[in-house]
């Protein structure tokens, strides 16, 4: 069954047309990930689907059911935000607890499930706490907890790890992955961090100005992106691109190869000079300009001393190197 | 805290600097108490002095309770008062948060017609507004310096709190959509504790003229038992001779309920700055 399924969905707030046509369908059980660079339209497209926003024109299915006009409340939907968004009046008991009150559940009820909800995100000895007495990381538990109690059909993340420190950050991913795993909901989650993207990710959705550009699993995406934004969005450090005239190809075409493909050898394809070294332990990225001025990026294993200032011969394989045409779209098989 | 906080030099500069300040502001409360205690002729021999046991007199009191209903002028004051400002943060809270939080036509237009008020001193309207009281049959109520005092104290209030709406987290109202609140839970129960600073703020600003005009309720109320405290007062000054002792009597008993009030609101401002809300 398709939990969520968007035709032709259209948004626009006055004369700026956010939403451009957006196709989609989420399967049961299924963790998307949308990402896209600031602007994209891929919070506004996580609210139309939560009905925090009305689509101008298409419709929103979740479950089966066409809900364009049902209220957030109605959609079977649980989000959670990116500033937690915690009532500041209640306890962390009372969070969880107000949206099946809302609902009307029995007293009992609503008793078992924010038990169980605080059992698995380890709240329990905070449940009489109120959020200005939990530090970031908990009251980020305590909003998924608060989503957890209500058992969507859908879970809806709007950049929830954004306002954490680096360390908890990792620690939450973990937690959402195993959430998922133990529920076995369907998720969707917005982000502009792609380590969240391709490690949580089973359906990662490309978004730019308000289209889809490509839809697939982060191996596709990473392996085969379908042109050179999502090849460029996609991966870190991002790929590098270079005119493919400079290596003998045609007029106008892009080439496009990962950090990590590039390996410095004597009687490279091209030449270039670095201009900068990073040392991060496990792995060195290197950053050259060519002789033709276009900047280059190489991400070596492991511990190399490289100066500023070297010219360094480069080279790669033509299977590992991906071809754009004019237009940015992938040319295959040239 | 750091070193130059806890300097004792600049301490002692800060903290001289608010007394002199508190006791300027005082003074006059301060000589308007101690004169409503004294006789009429201590009060023009030597204004500054303290009530002794020669010149100590309650006269004042006595004329105030004796000539007139004090306590019923004081009880009209405080209703307009309390009524006024009820009506001015229900509705201007209100107005703000739709003209925060809803995006619809004329938005921006509606806006800026509900703060033209501000611009505009409502004193200019008084003979329509008194026409309009007497053909509604509202002269010499109190609800006709209710309705005058809220429509006075909207366009600051609406101006303030829409300012003050949009800062609150867009997140936090959502996330009580999702849950099932109602529009009307949003407002009272998420919105407006976040923003009870500001309307501590709106509260004090229109308290005061409203409890000491004296204008309104010269003209649309001035019958025995719609009048203001403020108005009431009036009886002791004359063109030729005017009861001091009574005059400052009656100063003196109604800056109480002001300060009162002015306690509760700025306990409000303080607890609403300090409570954590969102992130």
């Amino acid at each position: 069954m398709t939990a969520l399924s968007l035709k032709t969905v259209n948004k626009s707030f006055g004369s700026v047309h956010v939403l451009k046509d957006i196709d989609l369908e989420v399967e049961d059980g299924e963790f998307v990930v949308f990402v896209g660079p600031s602007g994209c339209g891929k919070s506004t497209l996580l609210r139309v689907i939560a009905g925090l926003e009305d689509a101008t024109s298409g419709t929103v299915e979740i479950a089966g059911e066409e809900v364009n006009t049902v209220p957030p409340a109605k959609r079977g939907i649980a989000m959670v935000f990116q500033s937690y968004a915690l009532y500041p009046h209640l306890t962390v008991r009372g969070n969880m607890a107000l949206g099946l009150k809302q609902e009307g559940q029995p007293k009992q009820v609503i008793e078992e499930r924010v038990a169980e909800a605080a059992r698995m995100l380890s709240l329990g000895e905070y449940l009489d706490r109120r959020p200005s007495e939990l530090s970031g990381g908990q009251r980020q538990r305590v909003a998924i907890g608060r989503a957890v109690v209500r058992q969507p059909k859908l879970f809806l993340f709007d950049e929830p790890l954004s306002n954490l420190d680096a360390a908890l950050r990792m620690n939450t991913r973990v937690e959402i992955a195993r959430l998922h795993r133990t529920l076995a909901a369907s998720m969707i989650y917005v982000t502009h961090d792609q380590i969240e993207a391709m490690t949580l990710a089973d359906k990662i959705v490309v978004l730019r100005d308000g289209r889809v550009e490509q839809v697939g699993s982060p191996m596709e995406l990473y392996n085969n992106p379908a042109n050179r934004f999502v090849a460029g969005f996609i991966g870190s450090p991002a790929m590098n691109f270079l005119p493919a005239e400079m290596v003998g190809g045609a007029k106008g075409q892009m080439i496009g190869i990962r950090p990590e493909y590039l390996r410095i050898t004597d009687q490279g394809r091209f030449q270039a000079t670095v201009t900068h070294v990073e040392n991060l332990g496990g792995d060195t990225n290197v950053l050259a300009t060519t002789d033709d001025g276009h900047p280059v990026t190489l991400r070596l294993f492991g511990q190399h001393s490289i100066r500023p200032d070297k010219i360094i011969g480069l080279d790669y394989d033509d299977a590992e190197s991906y071809l754009f045409g004019e237009d940015g779209e992938r040319v295959t098989a040239a | 805290m750091n070193k130059a906080r806890r300097n004792p030099a600049n301490i002692i500069a800060a903290h001289s600097i608010l007394i002199l300040y508190t006791v300027i502001a005082l003074f006059p409360v301060f000589v308007i108490l101690i004169n409503s205690f004294k006789t009429r002729r201590a009060i023009f021999r030597e204004p500054l002095a303290l009530p002794d046991a020669e010149s100590f007199s309650t006269v004042g009191y006595e004329t105030v309770f004796n000539q007139g209903d004090f306590f019923g002028y004081f009880q009209n004051s405080m209703i307009v008062t309390v009524a006024s400002l009820f009506f001015i943060l229900l509705f201007g809270a209100m107005a703000a948060f739709a003209l925060s939080e809803y995006r619809f036509k004329g938005n921006t237009l509606m806006g800026l017609y509900l703060a033209l008020g501000i611009m505009i001193p409502i004193r200019i309207g008084t003979v329509a507004i008194l026409e309009m009281m007497v053909n509604t049959g509202l002269v010499n109520t109190l609800w006709a310096l209710i309705l005058v005092y809220t429509a006075q104290g909207l366009p600051l209030a609406v101006f303030i709190l829409s300012e003050f709406m949009r800062q609150v987290s867009d997140d936090l109202k959502n996330a009580g959509r999702i849950d099932g609140l109602s529009e009307y839970t949003i407002f009272f129960r998420l919105v407006l504790p976040l923003v009870r600073p500001a309307m501590a703020t709106v509260a004090v600003f229109n308290m005061i003229p409203i409890w000491n005009d004296l204008w309104f309720p010269l003209i649309l109320a001035p019958a025995e038992a719609t009048k203001t405290l403020t108005l009431g007062s009036q009886v002791f000054i004359g063109q030729f001779v005017t009861d001091w002792n009574a005059v400052l009597s009656a100063l003196g008993m109604a800056i109480f309920p002001v300060m009162v009030l002015y306690v509760i609101f700025s306990r409000q401002l303080i607890r609403g700055i300090t409570s954590g809300a969102v992130k």
